[in-house]
């Protein structure tokens, strides 16, 4: 099953990422998601779900206050808008450090413990995070309000190059260029397929054999002579570098921090994610993301109004009927549906939208010799057992 | 796209994902150069249609309010493209709407779901503005929402006109040019209410703030110690709850013991429905202290939260901006239309919403274009009549509206089940009226106005 993955077929994974994220924008077309804001949202929290799978899907360790990376990115993030420059790539630098020094100090204390009592570890922790955003460090977080830019703002650097002209809130850029719609989202996109990269990177590692070794069995890698924790330890860092990285971005594209970006319903969102997507799989949590995301921004917009615009192709009388059928799961309705949604693929899809893919994709295509799990090409380099 | 990855990777394969990622690349370019040639951000052009984008709270705490938002919506849309009784469009004075759209135009409208959620706010905003290409987003059921929606707005180059939002900061250090607000905030409520407590309470009591721990508290809080203490009440402690606490009771026995007689809820909502039911449970109205009886005070009323209440907000003062029982022709032909249309009487939330609507619609009437620049010209120091509140005025320097403000009591008999507020006092424009650069709201700026090219 190792021999599969192979450098080739690795190229071929990242290629056609590549193109497929690249292309985004065509592609999604049909769907009614091909504006700037919701590919931004795609690749970004593709990014944090990537994260988040090597930690979930590498170790098993079940991170329940992911969303505080997240949340300290995107305060980090402002605050070098706030105090430095306009320009991202400190913001991003900063976010993506504070978030690791955090994580460091998160992962040290929780990773002490394993199974249930780990997640709800990191539950009480991002509770106690969400609770001081939200208004014991108001200074800091403009609590409830959320952090924004305003025009007395510092911008130190910025302001020792150029004479600050009244002309509103500058924008945040790269070098002159506008991180705000299509260009922002091309930004997103590099990112992503970088952390992608990596994130494959990872899963092929020996680092990566072993986080998937101390999933399937912490004990057996003790007798072997390994002290898993630090190994634990690195990949809670990475993931939560992962998610600073991704909070950043969200405050990239749009320069505003606030505090339910940390809450507990957050943290459970990139759970959701995950294993909507494939748990353990690379291509997964990107897919989880984007379906979720979709859900969020798309469903939660379909009025009675559309609705009656968009099933007119139906005959008169049908059509009330229809619309009175579909009106509860769409507009305000749209968590019912994603419940459903979810419901389904767990328990007819245990591995997530990958595996549906798989199988499909092992229905069409004509028998081999010696027939092989499909999944394998896209899931954990071990070949571990995922999300069953 | 998993079938391509396991399937054997082909020439053909090869060609088309250059070809698709060739156009991928040229898309900015393709999509950017349209934006140049307008004027303005999503200018309809010579579309039939319009289309502005209403963004409500439909999942949460404050859905209630979001729903009646909705609902008001609606019916400024109906009535602006001339269906209906045209509610207010009879009675709203000047007037340039006739009924026939605006500019010509067929005014239609998107929704979206903030779940009062700055992040999910400003999520559907965008999807508004850059999917469903509208001229101007409205709504918000709370300030932090309102608050970050405004910014956007301002960022990306439409008109925002504000729904729901109390809080001093919204038009204060965080107001905005293209940002505009008809609902009146904190400081106006304490102005409001100073001296109608003093006239029913004296100028002795020792007031005991429970206050809901975020930016609208806080302003509303500072607000009412200003006007308390400015008729002689002390002021014997401010504590700070969670929002959405549920159970107060921890809050509230404290108050027993602390020799204060009056009890000031800074709470909103579901917040304020719990605070109160349970102060009353604690029998802190039947009591005495001092030689007084003991009193409850409610700064921000809502007809929706003493529906919630219900017999436990009899006879306690609040305010609020608008109420359904006021007898002016405009709230009249509001509440008859409404009422027609849904069956039941409007609250404040959906009159605020229903009126900025209008307002837009007519203000980008009077000035022949879409344009943000332009409309806001014609909304700054814009006086209105008709629409509920009297003689009305969006003052230029900061965007807030101002108007009377009412001052109401919770009915000892009501007559229904939306009957549970009486108007005490409509408190008039000059006593709630405060310099732009007062000391609440100072700090902030206004900026250039952004047409978004």
């Amino acid at each position: 099953m190792m021999k599969q993955t192979s450098a080739t077929k690795d190229l071929i994974i990242m290629l056609v990422f590549i193109a497929a994220v690249l292309t985004a924008p065509i592609w999604l077309t049909p769907i009614g998601a091909n504006y700037p804001d919701l590919l931004q949202k795609f690749a970004i929290y593709g990014i944090f779900a990537i994260g988040f799978n090597i930690l979930f899907g590498l170790t098993g360790y079940l991170s329940f206050g992911h969303a505080v990376f997240l949340g300290i990115g995107s305060y980090a993030a402002v605050w070098s808008f706030k105090l430095l420059t306009m320009n991202i790539l400190p913001a991003i630098l900063f976010a993506v450090m504070w978030s690791g020094l955090f994580s460091v100090i998160l992962g040290y204390i929780s990773l002490r413990r394993s199974g249930i009592y780990f997640s709800i570890l990191t539950l009480a922790f991002a509770q106690m995070s969400y609770n001081l955003a939200y208004s014991v460090l108001t200074p800091i977080t403009n609590g409830e309000t959320g952090l924004q830019l305003r025009l007395a703002d510092p911008r130190y650097i910025d302001n020792m190059f150029t004479k600050a002209v009244s002309e509103g809130i500058p924008s945040t850029n790269l070098f002159g260029i506008k991180m705000s719609g299509y260009s922002g989202f091309y930004f997103c996109a590099v990112v992503l397929i970088i952390c992608f990269w990596i994130s494959l990177k990872i899963f092929r590692s020996p680092f990566g054999l072993t986080l998937s070794g101390i999933k399937s069995n912490q004990h057996r890698m003790k007798y072997t002579g390994f002290n898993p924790r630090p190994y634990l330890l690195a990949a809670f860092v990475i993931s939560g570098m992962y998610a600073g990285l991704a909070g950043a971005l969200l405050a990239v594209t749009d320069p505003l921090a606030g505090a339910e970006r940390m809450q507990w319903t957050a943290s459970g969102e990139v759970v959701l994610m995950t294993i909507l997507g494939g748990l353990g799989t690379l291509i997964g949590p990107v897919i989880g993301a984007g379906v979720i995301k979709y859900f969020e921004n798309i469903f939660s917009s379909i009025g009675d109004q559309n609705l009656f615009e968009m099933l007119s192709w139906l005959p008169e009388g049908m059509q009330s009927i229809v619309a009175y059928v579909i009106s509860p799961f769409v507009g305000s309705g749209w968590h019912l549906t994603l419940g459903l949604v979810f419901m389904l693929i767990v328990i007819f899809l245990p591995g997530g939208l990958v595996s549906g893919f798989s199988k499909l994709a092992s229905t069409f295509r004509p028998k081999k010799k010696t027939p092989q799990p499909v999944a394998s090409t896209v899931s954990n380099a071990s070949g571990t057992k995922e999300g069953e | 796209m998993s079938k391509i990855i396991t399937s054997k990777w082909s020439r053909r394969g090869v060609l088309k994902a250059g070809a698709v990622t060739g156009a991928a690349i040229s898309a900015p370019m393709f999509f950017t150069r349209n934006a140049f040639a307008a004027e303005f951000l999503n200018d309809p052009g010579s579309a039939a249609n319009v289309t502005f984008g209403f963004n409500v709270p439909q999942t949460g705490a404050y859905a209630d309010e979001g729903g009646d938002e909705l609902r008001a919506y609606q019916l400024a849309v109906k009535h602006i493209n001339g269906e209906g009784d045209g509610g207010m469009m009879n009675t709203m004075k000047p007037i340039s709407l006739s009924g026939s759209g605006v500019l010509g135009k067929k005014v239609t409208y998107v929704t979206g779901d903030t779940q009062t959620k700055s992040d999910a706010a400003r999520a559907s905003a965008k999807r508004m503005i850059e999917k469903d290409g509208v001229t101007m987003v409205t709504g918000g059921s709370s300030s932090g929402v309102a608050i970050a929606v405004q910014s956007l707005c301002q960022e990306a180059g439409v008109i925002f006109m504000a729904g729901l939002t109390h809080s001093n900061d919204t038009t204060g250090k965080d107001k905005r040019r293209n940002g505009f607000r008809h609902f009146f905030n904190a400081y106006m409520s304490g102005a409001a209410l100073g001296p109608v407590l003093e006239k029913n309470y004296g100028n002795e009591r020792n007031a005991y703030h429970l206050t809901a721990d975020y930016t609208w508290g806080w302003t509303q809080e500072a607000s009412m110690i200003a006007s308390t203490e400015n008729i002689g009440w002390k002021t014997a402690a401010t504590v700070k709850t969670p929002v959405g606490a549920g159970d107060f009771s921890q809050f509230i026995t404290p108050v027993l013991n602390s020799g204060a007689d009056t009890l000031i809820l800074n709470h909103y909502g579901k917040d304020m429905i719990n605070s109160l039911t349970q102060a009353v449970q604690f029998g802190l109205r039947d009591k005495q202290v001092n030689g007084k009886d003991f009193t409850i005070v409610v700064p921000l009323y809502s007809r929706l939260m003493a529906q919630g209440a219900g017999d436990n907000v009899k006879g306690i003062f609040g305010s609020t901006n608008w109420h359904w029982s006021l007898p002016d022709a405009g709230s009249q032909a509001f509440v008859k239309s409404f009422g027609a249309e849904y069956g039941f009487p409007p609250s404040q939330a959906a009159h605020t919403c229903y009126v900025q609507a209008l307002l837009y619609a007519d203000a980008c009437e009077r000035a022949g274009t879409f344009m943000p620049s332009e409309v806001i010209k014609q909304l700054e120091g814009y006086k209105f009549d008709g629409m509920g509140n009297g003689p009305t005025e969006y003052r230029a320097e900061d965007h807030q509206c101002f108007k009377d403000v009412l001052v109401v009591k919770g009915k000892e008999n009501p007559s229904s089940q939306f009957d549970v507020l009486e108007v005490v006092e409509v408190t008039p424009r000059a006593q709630v009226e405060y310099k732009p650069d007062h000391e609440m709201f100072a700090g902030g700026d206004l900026g250039p106005a952004n047409n978004g090219v």
